[in-house]
């Protein structure tokens, strides 16, 4: 008792063994796809929040001003495509992380089990209620409070569910602090999982912005059409003017971030990597400044540059998080290539003692008898004992039965019947057992005393 | 072993993936794979109803869409979310198994993945281009091919799975050449396809009629018509889908077949077993029935006629994946990794030394006449977790119990701990116990207690690790020096 609370006391680091095949592709490969496929996944994930965020706030806006409820509707029909788009993109970081940290991601699930998999059913509700929501717009026209309340529940689960990712890629950079861990909340209180969760939700408005500016602006979106009074300027401004003010929030949260990041994964090639990464974004925060500054002829300008650079921005963030990963678990996967190889040895080891007490069992000199109860020990002691009924009769009882019937034993021992209500049915040994196993078994029951 | 323990103590973790394994199952097969090629179908049945002056005939292409769209809000929710799931709950239950597959595997999810992005991409497509392809001919048959490559791309998804699938039930691959080819080329991989492309389109059909007859009003000119398309589509199906079921099971390896045969011995499996073949049968059956009341007496087709068959259509699919399941043990990976996530080269370790000794997380690492409570409880974690409770569905206490004669009486510790070692020979099914002699005796031990205190186990989701000090990064270090 006193050991094992000592035990979990201290915060021992546990070193596991690791799966003992090879990476299917070189690892520096494997991260390349992790970063990659991660961002084209996230930029989905926050095109589906933003969205949701934004087409909330307009339809709410809308219930004063019709033109924000056109405008609701509008960006209510993108929400569906960009959540089928980030679900299967979220398919390939998944493997790639699942393949490269396979003991790390794998321990962090089950440490937050329960919410980990409730990211299923959450999600599909969510889902659901978008499509409820957008497919309900024209049947609950004239009943808008439970029309918003629709959606207004998929945004309260889609603001929730990045808890759980962080929360996981989080505790996975930590094995430290798993024996400290009970439970989902525990884990989300470890630091820096709020900060980041801040970090995502304003990446996706700004990512959101830029992507209200592309999509109000395209040549073949029949704009004025759709609405009686709103001006393609006007919301391409409006997009802007969400990706500035989220991006100068961002450069609050951003040092946050890493202030509060846990000291053992920092390191200057992180600190670089991030800084380089927010220098790229300054030029494309002036430039959309000065397109909201200018009037319907000069918004579109530099639209293109400010794209290509906040990718870069991007690239960058994304990078700086690998790094941060990879210099955090660094020492830890040596601990583990050793512990796994320490383990390969042991078993070396183990298999000639396991081979020569084997061999001596069955080279002494044994009679038949003693042959048989082998046979017994390894085939039958499960469900019959030498003299009191377990599953099935005791061998004394077969021993009266079957004296003098050798044949008859060994049909039943290969095909048995069912003859008592008592016990359930005996499987059969045909395949099991060959005729010398059987003649020493036999020798043994009959023997019996 | 080296993954904190996953647990859920009533129902089961087997039942777990089980649930949302075949709930996706029935989704991706009736919903996409099958449903894809019968909704184009019947879009292009559609156009060639029409008059020369008109591009297809409305009423009836407004109903294909309305089928569609049902069809295209669950694949896109539920059914992309329980594919997820899959993913999640095994690698919460059996993070062992699914890590080492795609070591192995990787190029083949990475493939199965390409071609699901594509598959996801052309149904938004398809969908949400439908209204607007009403406006010309031309773009109608566009529209119509784009649903023709999307029941490609639907069923090549399917495919690609299968081989894994039928990778993991074939014996003795794994150790000989474990690559992306070696699934393809195992002789389960094409009767399983045999077998789940018909029935696919066999279950699409049936949800397909439900749908048409909720959709379309009693007595109509477009109700009679479009059930009787559908029947046919039936009466095409379910023929090909017995065959398929009936090559599949041919088709078993051998030792799986013989696994099969000790399995069927056992009561448990016969039930199972029996009420395959029923259900095939009546699956089967019962469609090609409602297929020619559906051709001949159109009027007397009732939607709630139609339920049965969707019910037994499911039952059909969810039996055959039980029984895929059933005979891969006692591994997870044929002859590689047991169903306890221990590797069968590992066994000769852990039979030496406990499994104890080398488990990460255990809260005693050697039996002691003081903790054989304690430690049978982790033995009972690392060895049974996976497949058994402590007192829910499948529950230790209750197999013992049943296999005693069903009596309740106090379990007796001292037969279950002799019983423990050679219970693989008996029982096939079940992997050999990895532990050592005393740890048995401790696992009887906390069998005995579970039945007679009623405790559950929880799992790592909720009591959190201990770590075993054998194991840490210090101990390590230690030894290293």
């Amino acid at each position: 008792m006193l050991t094992s609370l000592f035990i979990a006391l201290q915060s021992a680091t546990p070193v596991p063994k690791d799966i003992p095949l090879p990476l299917p592709l070189p690892e520096w490969l494997l991260i390349f796809l992790l970063v990659v496929s991660f961002l084209v996944h996230i930029l989905f994930v926050n095109l589906m929040v933003g969205g949701s965020l934004l087409t909330l706030w307009s339809q709410i806006k809308g219930l004063k001003n019709k033109e924000y409820d056109i405008l609701a509707h509008e960006i209510a029909t993108t929400i569906t495509v960009n959540k089928s788009m980030a679900v299967v993109m979220g398919i390939a970081p998944l493997l790639c992380i699942n393949v490269l940290y396979t003991i790390y991601f794998y321990s962090a699930n089950a440490l937050t089990g329960l919410m980990w998999l409730a990211v299923i059913p959450l999600v599909t509700v969510a889902f659901l209620l978008t499509y409820l929501h957008k497919y309900t717009w024209k049947l609950l026209e004239n009943n808008k409070p439970v029309h918003i309340s629709i959606l207004a529940v998929a945004v309260i689960i889609f603001l929730f569910i990045p808890f759980i990712f962080l929360t996981n890629i989080n505790l996975m950079l930590f094995p430290e602090k798993w024996a400290l861990v009970k439970g989902f909340f525990s884990a989300m209180t470890l630091p820096n999982v709020f900060p980041r969760y801040f970090h995502f939700i304003f990446a996706s408005l700004s990512i959101t912005g830029l992507f209200l500016h592309w999509y109000m602006g395209r040549k073949n979106y029949p704009f004025d059409t759709i609405f009686p009074t709103f001006s393609r300027y006007e919301l391409k401004k409006k997009g802007y003017s969400l990706t500035l003010v989220a991006s100068v929030i961002q450069f609050l949260i951003g040092p946050l971030v890493l202030l509060t990041l846990p000291s053992k994964g920092l390191g200057w090639n992180l600190v670089l990597v991030i800084f380089i990464g927010a220098a790229i974004a300054i030029p494309a925060m002036w430039m959309m400044w000065k397109g909201i500054q200018g009037d319907e002829r000069t918004i579109d300008k530099d639209f293109k540059k400010v794209l290509i650079l906040m990718t870069i921005t991007v690239v960058f963030m994304g990078t700086g998080r690998q790094i941060y990963r990879s210099n955090a678990l660094e020492k830890h996967r040596e601990l583990v290539r050793l512990k796994t190889d320490e383990f390969q040895q042991i078993k070396k080891d183990a298999i000639p003692k396991s081979k020569e007490a084997k061999a001596q069992e069955s080279t002494a000199n044994l009679t038949e008898a003693q042959k048989g109860e082998n046979v017994f020990k390894q085939n039958c002691t499960a469900c019959h004992k030498p003299d009191v009924k377990l599953v099935g009769p005791p061998v004394i009882e077969m021993a009266s039965i079957y004296k003098g019937n050798k044949a008859g034993l060994q049909s039943w021992i290969k095909k048995p019947g069912k003859k008592r209500a008592d016990a359930p049915q005996m499987p059969g040994f045909e395949s099991q057992l060959n005729q010398e196993q059987l003649d020493q078994l036999a020798e043994y029951i009959l023997t019996i005393k | 072993m080296d993954f904190p323990m996953f647990h859920l103590d009533w129902l089961n973790n087997r039942m777990l993936i089980a649930i949302i394994a075949i709930l996706h199952v029935i989704i991706n097969h009736g919903l996409a794979v099958g449903f894809m090629p019968f909704v184009t179908w019947l879009e292009q049945r559609g156009v060639s109803r029409s008059g020369k002056d008109q591009i297809t005939d409305l009423e009836w292409d407004k109903m294909v869409y309305k089928i569609m769209k049902v069809a295209f809000i669950i694949t896109t929710t539920i059914g992309a979310m329980t594919g997820v799931g899959i993913w999640f709950s095994v690698a919460l239950v059996s993070p062992a198994s699914i890590g080492s597959l795609i070591r192995v595997f990787f190029w083949a999810w990475f493939t199965e993945w390409i071609v699901f992005v594509t598959e996801v991409i052309l149904i938004m497509v398809y969908f949400l281009t439908w209204k607007n392809s009403n406006s010309s001919l031309k773009a109608k048959i566009r529209h119509i091919n784009f649903g023709w490559y999307l029941s490609i791309f639907s069923w090549i998804t399917m495919a690609i799975i299968v081989s894994i699938l039928g990778f993991m039930m074939d014996p003795g691959n794994w150790q000989t050449h474990h690559s992306l080819l070696n699934g393809f080329t195992n002789p389960i991989y094409l009767p399983q396809l045999l077998f789940r492309t018909p029935t696919a389109m066999l279950v699409a059909g049936i949800f397909g009629m439900f749908l048409i007859t909720l959709f379309t009003k009693k007595d109509t000119n477009l109700r009679t018509s479009a059930v009787k398309y559908a029947s046919k589509w039936l009466l095409l199906w379910a023929p090909i889908s017995l065959i398929g079921a009936f090559i599949y099971y041919r088709a078993m390896p051998e030792a799986m077949t013989a696994n099969l045969s000790t399995a069927v011995g056992t009561i448990t499996f016969a039930q199972y077993y029996n009420t395959l073949l029923y259900v095939a049968f009546a699956g089967a059956g019962l469609t090609i029935i409602i297929g020619i009341i559906g051709v001949y007496k159109t009027k007397l087709l009732k939607p709630y006629m139609v339920v049965i068959p969707v019910v037994t259509a499911i039952a059909y699919l969810g039996f055959f994946e039980r029984v895929r399941e059933f005979i891969r043990k006692p591994y997870v990976i044929s002859q590689y990794m047991y169903s306890n996530l221990l590797l069968k080269d590992d066994y000769v370790v852990y039979k030496q030394d406990g499994v104890l000794k080398h488990a990460t997380y255990t809260t005693v690492n050697e039996v002691t006449e003081e903790n054989k409570v304690e430690a049978g409880k982790n033995v009972f974690t690392i060895a049974c977790s996976r497949c058994h409770t402590a007192q829910g569905v499948n529950s230790v206490v209750y197999v013992f119990d049943r296999m005693y004669g069903g009596t309740g009486k106090p379990l007796d510790i001292a037969s279950m701990a002799a019983y423990m070692p050679n219970m693989h020979t008996g029982r096939t099914f079940m992997p050999e116990f990895p532990g050592n002699e005393k740890e048995a005796e401790a696992l009887a031990t906390y069998i005995r207690y579970l039945q007679q205190t009623g405790d559950v186990l929880e799992g790592a989701q909720e009591e959190g690790i201990t770590i075993n000090p054998n194991n840490t990064a210090s101990a390590l270090i230690n030894k290293k020096k």
